[in-house]
């Protein structure tokens, strides 16, 4: 079982009590209405805010328990996001964007780069390496989102609405790359999404809220 | 494209009297300020009119300061040396202050907790606050005699260097420790510019680099260093103007001699605020005439500092997406 939550999710006034598991190279859907908790689902698993109670473990890794005050810190969980503002870094270029996980993890600069470059040509922007984020559409942005998190070879794929925020034509693109790209991921993958058509398009099991 | 029909009307806003009253306030408020400098510069340049007149460029050129203006007398002002001096003691305390405002900054911002955070913010006002002449008297008494010996070990080990290198044994009252007591006079500002800036990185940018793996520093090194670079500069520079125009602290610590010195290390040196302050009280007419001229020249060279490091701190917020 590559990921498990049981327990209190909250932020601010709002809680909420989750029962849930991923295996290896499922995507389970997280859908439902708006402020029913799903992005602080993403946020929780990330490690970017903590659980109310309970456990969230990773291959028998315990990353949050605050019952029995175990913590994993975000940088040293293997598990990757691409948010719904995206949170490209608009002073680095699309290459360093990518780069940039691998460079923090001291991976050194050629390696980085060639690993940044082979995900970047996975998700067909091979051509856009010394762009910037401004420069791209919203659809590209979105792939560069997620070559930054599959760079990172992670054992968790969180998907924050990947779809919301791109226009119709992009939007089908990326329905066509996304299932792809996951097939080739040997991890869990949660998505978060309200469009039935995401649900439909990439995800083997469904969790609604 | 089709065509709409709109039916267009005219909008018509009028402020309440209280905006108006308050909008009247301020841009009276602004334009003082600006009258109150444009009647400094026109002071300046009224007086010192005849010494631009009489010595033209050399003024800024010439490396002379001798006579009177009595009839006869052999005449010449040029403030090059002090000009050079200026750049040269603003340049050390710049060099020395950003570092070290740097990692104060990025300290105050991100490592500190909340109560020693606040502390260290009211410490960095009040220390932007501490007269000169009390930080002339620090570098004289405590500094200055450590800061020589500093001098001589850089003198030993990089004497190859030209800026080190030194004609003689003379390490007292030199431009490096003018520049060192600026440096702590002008630390205050460009941390305190820095933290304002680091503060404001998007707080999802720092989120989404731990999130990708990143720890606090590699967050600070690859997202707030780049985001406040510019602000960094900014504050520098508004640094760098402070250090310009300081009189007390030089005139107390450098020993002023009226020559071209940029062996940082060598004794002697000083800025055109510390001459002024030096020659005022014993000058000629004339001579006055030429202080107030050099006043002018660091008027103009202060304001242009000033000009590039506002248009610098707005590029940096442009820059921010």
């Amino acid at each position: 079982m590559s990921i498990s939550l049981q327990g209190i999710i909250g932020r601010g006034d709002f809680e909420r009590a989750l029962n849930f598991s991923v295996a290896d190279g499922d995507v389970l859907a997280i859908t439902g209405p708006n402020g029913s908790g799903k992005s602080t689902i993403i946020h929780t698993i990330a490690g970017l805010i903590s659980l109310r109670s309970g456990q969230l473990q990773s291959d028998n890794i315990m990353w949050d328990a605050p019952d029995s005050e175990q913590w994993v810190a975000p940088e040293n969980r293997s598990c990757s996001v691409v948010f719904q503002d995206l949170r490209l870094f608009p002073h680095m270029n699309v290459l360093s964007n990518v780069a940039y996980g691998l460079r923090a993890h001291g991976v050194n600069k050629d390696e980085a780069t060639a690993r940044s470059s082979a995900v970047l040509s996975r998700v067909g922007l091979s051509s856009f390496e010394k762009r910037q984020p401004n420069d791209l559409s919203g659809g590209e942005r979105q792939r560069v989102a997620l070559a930054r998190a599959l760079v990172m070879e992670p054992r968790v794929l969180l998907l924050d609405e990947p779809l919301s925020s791109v226009d119709s034509a992009s939007r089908a693109v990326l329905r066509q790359l996304l299932p792809e790209v996951l097939s080739g991921f040997g991890g869990a993958t949660i998505l978060v999404t309200h469009d039935p058509a995401d649900v439909e398009a990439l995800a083997s099991a469904t969790f609604g809220l | 494209m089709s065509e709409t029909n709109v039916d267009r009307r005219e909008l018509k806003f009028r402020k309440p009297g209280v905006d108006r009253f308050f909008h009247f306030v301020v841009t009276a408020g602004a334009l003082a300020s600006l009258l109150v400098l444009g009647l400094i510069a026109a002071f300046l340049v009224f007086r010192g009119f005849q010494i631009f007149k009489d010595m033209g460029l050399s003024f800024i050129t010439g490396s002379k300061w001798e006579g009177s203006g009595n009839p006869g007398e052999p005449t010449a002002y040029g403030i090059a040396p002090m000009l050079v001096g200026s750049i040269v003691l603003s340049l050390v305390a710049v060099v020395v202050a950003v570092p070290l405002s740097v990692a104060a900054a990025l300290f105050i911002e991100f490592y500190a907790d909340q109560r020693i955070k606040k502390f260290l913010i009211s410490l960095l006002d009040l220390a932007a606050a501490i007269p000169s002449v009390i930080f002339g008297l620090w570098g004289f008494f405590i500094l200055a005699p450590r800061a020589s010996h500093w001098a001589m070990s850089l003198n030993h080990h990089f004497g190859w260097f030209p800026l080190f290198h030194v004609p003689g044994q003379f390490f007292d009252g030199s431009p490096f420790i003018g520049g060192l007591v600026l440096a702590v006079m002008i630390s205050p500002i460009i941390t305190s510019v820095s933290r304002e800036v680091f503060s404001q990185t998007p707080p999802d940018q720092i989120s989404a680099a731990h999130a990708l793996g990143g720890r606090k520093w590699s967050a600070i090194r690859y997202v707030a260093l780049p985001f406040g670079r510019s602000g960094v500069v900014g504050g520098a520079m508004l640094g760098l103007g402070r250090a310009l125009g300081e009189t007390v602290a030089i005139y107390l610590v450098v020993n002023i001699v009226f020559k071209t010195n940029i062996n940082i290390l060598f004794s002697g040196g000083g800025n055109i605020a510390s001459m002024i302050a030096l020659k005022f009280g014993e000058a000629s007419n004339y001579e006055v005439k030429a202080l107030l001229a050099s006043g002018f020249v660091l008027f103009v060279f202060t304001l242009l500092v000033n000009m590039a490091a506002t248009y610098i701190v707005n590029i940096s917020k442009r820059n921010r997406v």
